[in-house]
């Protein structure tokens, strides 16, 4: 094993960096672990939150068991409680810990004692480690205690040590991820010694436990366990500070530990009781050596005939290794140690763990002379170790978790058909030969009964064989050897022929059986891959949403009733919806629902896998009670939906190959929906886009038409002024007021035609690197005219650096700025422009009697539409003038503000941001 | 003494006629076509002297007409457009029109470019060959293209190469619009057209050398997002 070579493992690199991503978002996990109860972990917890209290950290307590200890209650005091919740359960009510509440406080450390306590039925998640993963997955930081007898792996060993079951565990894995792990240690005498003292139990339970569980040896054990797993987790710690400070990848503190790619381990998993042992062994060897690990279970036909008990017990121990953090895998083949070599070179795998092959029963004296599963292995695989796992005597019985109890019927219809033919076969047989009898010869009669044999077994399988076999044999015996109609043979060289009958219909029978597994298993994949490939390209043809839940609820159905075989029959109650996500707005994903939601479906459930992404309800570790099993619908970009199916058997869901089909089916449905949404969002934006066309195409129409005959009407007043004879003054008067009102006409066309624009948003910013002084110099010279020889001052400094943004528009607010300025106030106007490392400071202020005092303290109010400094006012205009300046400084993204300046006056500042700008070479 | 001809090319009669009134009072014959094809006739039989241009005529784009008439002709071209949008502007300045007005604009805006376009040297060359007067003036500034020396209130004032350049583009330009594009392909060379912050930079020190007050100039005039114009006479 390499696992100490320096050098980083570039898998492992790229696995970390991957999983930086989702570790920077996860909440902290700190454990305090003890190796038993009674050392103090829930005391050394409340201690450490007490600190984080006082140093001003946001400490929740979720839930903390004192066990009536006086020392451990008084720290809570001060600290802040969840309250629990109350469940009801058979007619009472238990509380429980509030995850809703938890995840809605969003507190910075939250106290969750207990980490392996199985929560009240009807809670989210069966166990309370569950809830934890799902608070550190909203980014909150957890403190947690659990004791060693609790951990998986290392249930099977306590176990063994105590005599005592431990029903409630928590994976590994859970320990290995944790951020901290803090050992509360104690000797074993100090710990007797607190016992006997009445600290640890009430006295009546502490003299019950003293002589249990608390007997001083297993104290030694219990704690040498402890010891030695907080040790292999500093050393994980170690190792991966050392990858860390070999590579660039920087910090990765609170990642779960980099698994190496190559020299993993492969559970192999068989029916026997012992599987589970081999599972927990594999689970802690992976976790000392530092590999990945998988599970695999290998299905003969000879497995196929299982009791259901038998095939739930391994899906279970399947779930298990899930738990414990393998991948796992059913195989199919004729020969276990032949699938497991493949599986094995497949995965990369260095190891396998089996269980220890127990002897077959004397009556199978035969298989005791084949090679035994290990030994198959080392041939097949001589490079391959193989490790062979006792059985543990108190491995405890695995619960039948996440199923409920459904009544699993699978009828085997037609199961008498094969012995049925093979009795009527013989008879033929019989029939045919016994008119035969004295013209043939007893060898010729004998190839008859073999024919019919062969022909039973290769038709009706093994078991039909080997009845027509033994039927055959009898008749053969019966009808035709002398003497005749008895079973006593008279010639001993007939038992040759008995025996060759018999061995060769039971070697036809299993190799017919043999070959027809193999092609049926080849047929179901091909169908299996039809149907994907049907599905794909139904899907792809569809063009509304509609469409595609539509022929995903059909595929979903017919895939698994057709072509799996499992019984997802609508009849039976097994349905299949498929709901889309409506994304509104950033963060505010919703379900669609459809009208007329089935009565036992939760939406709840469904807006949980949607915002999670992870399956809930039936045969899932969330709401495991619930009868609909959800999948989130993940396309690459977001979770479109939920894929939500209520089976009739729910087994079936447990099986990996079908968990990946489902996977696959849910896959496809989102990567269609998510097509579909952005073709409706390309469509959307070609519509936008010709309705911007079209109203750009009106807006400079109406630009023109305005503009045309406002022209005239200036170009031919003044031109009256001109006129030979002179006018009299008041006609003049007449001809230059005429010029004045189409001018003030002509600006307020411009003002509300911007408007237009701006409001819409269909300016687009031509941001150049522009001078300030060019700025302020071109907008003086265009307010000219509303200037009406007003001097402006400028102070603006000559090494001014270049800022960039859009002239015409930002000279519009300076025009409009400088109107403003001169209509409302007086003499000077003054115009300053500074700048900062990151921005533009540009004042224009009048001397002027400043803003009315009615808008004090309401500024902002001056930007809004149609707003004057005083209503009914003879100066012209609409009040749009400054409403245009904010929209104008607001597409570039700065800021307007009006004040009164210090001497009188009103100060309009505009602050642009500003990047370095650009050297010239 | 023959009167300078003008050719109005102008679909609304109302603009026409102030336009025509204006140019006759100033001492111009004028003549009128109120579609491109009509002043295209005008402008190749007419030999004008000056040729005002509506950009939006029924019959065609008025560029198009621009470009023809660019084609065989060098007399200067005053473009009328209602269209404030910068890019027209700038493609009837880099397609050979002179100089542009935004509609509305006043008799007094009009016959203020006439008269700019009609004083500058007809010979465009930044050398100011063949000229009669070397020495180019405006307001306080003289500009002595034979000695290389530009003075502002009789003293010289030092301007690096390429600010003299970017001086004599323009001098050779007077009151007429150059764009961004027009001034740095001069200035620069061709390959530099789009980098208009140099242009901005070195047009701000040239200011601050050569104006009164730099954020107010008279001479040395920004058209923003289209060019710069050195107006000569106020």
């Amino acid at each position: 094993m390499a696992f100490d070579d320096p050098r980083p493992n570039p898998d492992a690199l790229l696995l970390r960096l991957q999983e930086q991503d989702v570790a920077r978002l996860r909440g902290r996990l700190r454990i305090y672990f003890g190796a038993n109860a009674g050392v103090g972990k829930t005391y050394a917890m409340l201690s450490a939150a007490q600190q984080a209290h006082q140093a001003g950290r946001e400490v929740l307590v979720g839930v903390v068991e004192t066990h009536g200890r006086q020392e451990t209650a008084a720290l809570l005091q001060g600290l802040e409680q969840l309250p629990l919740r109350q469940l009801p359960y058979r007619g009472r009510s238990l509380p429980e810990f509030d995850l809703d509440a938890a995840l809605a406080c969003k507190p910075a450390v939250l106290l969750v004692d207990e980490l392996a306590h199985t929560n009240v039925e009807g809670s989210r998640h069966p166990k309370r480690w569950q809830d934890v993963q799902e608070l550190l997955a909203a980014g909150i930081e957890v403190w947690s205690a659990i004791n060693v007898q609790h951990l998986e792996s290392l249930n099977g060993t306590v176990g063994a040590i105590t005599g005592i079951r431990v029903l409630e565990t928590v994976p590994d894995t859970l320990l290995d991820s944790a951020d901290e792990i803090i050992l509360v240690d104690v000797t074993p005498d100090e710990l007797t010694a607190r016992l006997q003292a009445g600290k640890v139990y009430r006295p009546q339970q502490a003299a019950r436990a003293e002589q249990n569980f608390f007997r001083k040896g297993n104290l030694i054990a219990l704690r040498e366990i402890a010891l030695r797993r907080t040790a292999e987790h500093v050393e994980d710690d170690v190792r991966s500070y050392r990858i860390e400070q070999s590579g660039p990848s920087g910090s990765a503190s609170g990642l779960p530990p980099v698994w190496n790619t190559s020299g993993a381990i492969l559970a192999c998993i068989g029916p026997h009781e012992g599987a589970a042992q081999t599972v927990r062994t594999a689970a802690r060897l992976a976790g000392q050596l530092n590999v990945r690990w998988y599970a695999a279970y290998v299905e003969t036909p000879l497995l196929q005939r299982l009791q259901a008990a038998e095939r739930d017990r391994i899906l279970t121990v399947l779930q298990l290794a899930e738990t414990l953090g393998a991948d796992t895998a059913v195989l199919t083949g004729s020969v276990i140690a032949d699938a497991l070599v493949r599986q094995a070179q497949t995965l990369n795998c260095a190891m396998l763990v089996v269980g220890h092959s127990r002897p077959p029963p004397a009556w199978q004296f035969w298989r005791r002379w084949a090679p035994t599963l290990t030994r198959q292995l080392a041939t097949l695989a001589p490079t391959l170790d193989v490790l062979e796992v006792g059985g543990s005597p108190s491995t405890r019985r695995l619960a039948r978790a996440w199923l409920p109890n459904d009544t699993d019927g699978e009828t085997h219809s037609g199961v008498w058909q094969p012995y049925a033919a093979a009795v009527g076969g013989a008879l033929l047989v019989t029939l045919l030969a016994l008119p035969l009898a004295n013209r043939l010869d007893l060898a010729n009669i004998v190839m008859l009964f073999l024919v019919a044999v062969v022909l039973v077994a290769v038709r009706y399988g093994r078991g039909a064989a080997a009845l027509a076999a033994v039927l055959n044999v009898a008749a053969f015996d019966f009808f035709f050897v002398p003497p005749r109609f008895s079973f006593a043979v008279s010639d001993v060289q007939y038992l040759v022929t008995f025996v060759v009958m018999l061995a060769i219909g039971l070697l036809t029978g299993q190799l017919t059986a043999g070959l027809r597994f193999s092609a049926s298993i080849a047929a179901s994949r091909e169908r299996r891959a039809q149907a994907l490939f049907d599905l794909t390209r139904e899907l792809s043809a569809a063009l509304l949403t509609s469409q595609v839940v539509e022929i995903g609820q059909a595929a979903v159905q017919r895939l698994f009733t057709q072509v799996e075989g499992v019984a997802f029959d609508p009849v039976k109650g097994g349905k299949v919806m498929v709901l889309v996500a409506e994304h509104p707005a950033e963060g505010t994903d919703q379900l669609r629902l459809p009208p007329l939601l089935p009565h036992d479906f939760d939406a709840g459930i469904a807006a949980w896998v949607l915002r999670t992404g992870h399956s809930a309800g039936l045969a899932t570790t969330t709401l495991p009670a619930h009868p609909w099993h959800c999948v989130p619908l993940q396309a690459p970009m977001r979770v479109r939906g939920v894929l939500a199916l209520k089976p009739s058997q729910a087994r079936w869901l447990l099986i990996p190959e079908q968990q990946q089909l489902l996977q696959t089916l849910a896959r496809q449905i989102a990567i269609a929906l998510e097509r579909v949404h952005y073709v409706e969002v390309a469509q959307e934006a070609v519509v936008h886009m010709e309705s911007e066309r079209l109203r750009n195409t009106l807006l400079a129409a109406i630009s023109h038409d305005v503009r045309t005959p406002l022209t005239a009407l200036m170009g031919l007043a003044e031109t009256l002024q001109t006129s030979q004879p002179p006018l009299t003054p008041a006609q003049a008067e007449s001809a230059q007021a005429m010029v004045v009102q189409a001018r003030e006409l002509s600006a307020l066309v411009s003002n509300l035609l911007d408007m237009a624009r701006l409001q819409n948003g269909s300016v687009a910013l031509r941001s150049e690197w522009q001078s300030v002084e060019e700025l302020v110099g071109t907008a003086i010279r265009a307010a000219g005219p509303a200037l009406r020889g007003q001097p402006v001052d400028t102070d603006i400094p000559a090494d001014l650096p270049l800022v960039e943004f859009d002239a015409v528009l930002m000279e519009r607010v300076l025009v409009n700025l400088l109107e403003n300025a001169s209509k409302y106030g007086a003499a000077p106007i003054r115009v300053t422009a500074r700048t900062t490392p990151t921005s533009l400071v540009l004042a224009v202020r009048d001397h002027g009697p400043g803003l009315p005092p009615k808008l004090r303290g309401r500024e902002a109010e001056l930007f809004e539409k149609f707003t004057r400094g005083s209503t009914e006012s003879a100066t012209p205009g609409v009040g749009l003038g400054l409403a245009i300046c904010k929209a104008i400084v607001d597409v570039h993204r700065g800021q307007i503000t009006a004040a009164n300046a210090p001497n009188g006056g009103a100060e309009f500042t505009v602050t642009l941001p500003r990047r370095p700008a650009p050297e010239l070479s | 003494m023959t009167h300078p001809v003008a050719v109005l090319i102008e679909d609304e009669p109302h603009i026409r006629r102030f336009v025509r009134s204006a140019l006759e009072a100033e001492g111009w014959q004028v003549f009128e076509a109120d579609t491109a094809k009509q002043g295209l006739t005008e402008a190749g039989t007419r030999k004008p002297d000056l040729l005002v241009l509506d950009l939006g005529l029924p019959d065609g784009d008025g560029l198009e007409v621009l470009r023809d008439v660019r084609g065989w002709s060098a007399v200067p071209i005053i473009v009328l457009s209602a269209r404030s949008h910068e890019a027209d502007k700038i493609a009837a300045l880099d397609a050979g029109a002179d100089d542009y007005l935004t509609k509305p604009f006043g008799v007094g805006e009009l016959l203020a470019r006439v008269r700019a376009n009609l004083r500058r040297p007809r010979v465009a060359t930044a050398e100011g060959m063949g000229d009669p007067d070397p020495v180019f003036r405006f307001g306080a500034v003289e500009v002595d293209r034979t000695a290389r020396l530009v003075r502002r209130n009789g003293s010289e004032v030092h301007l690096t190469p390429i600010e003299y350049r970017l001086l004599c583009v323009l001098v050779a330009n007077a009151g007429r619009v150059l764009t961004h594009r027009q001034l740095l392909r001069e200035v620069w060379g061709p390959a530099h057209t789009q980098q208009s912050h140099y242009l901005r930079i070195h047009m701000g020190h040239l200011r601050q050398k050569l104006e009164a007050d730099p954020a107010q100039p008279v001479h040395l005039l920004t058209e923003t997002a289209v060019g710069y114009r050195l107006l000569v006479q106020l």
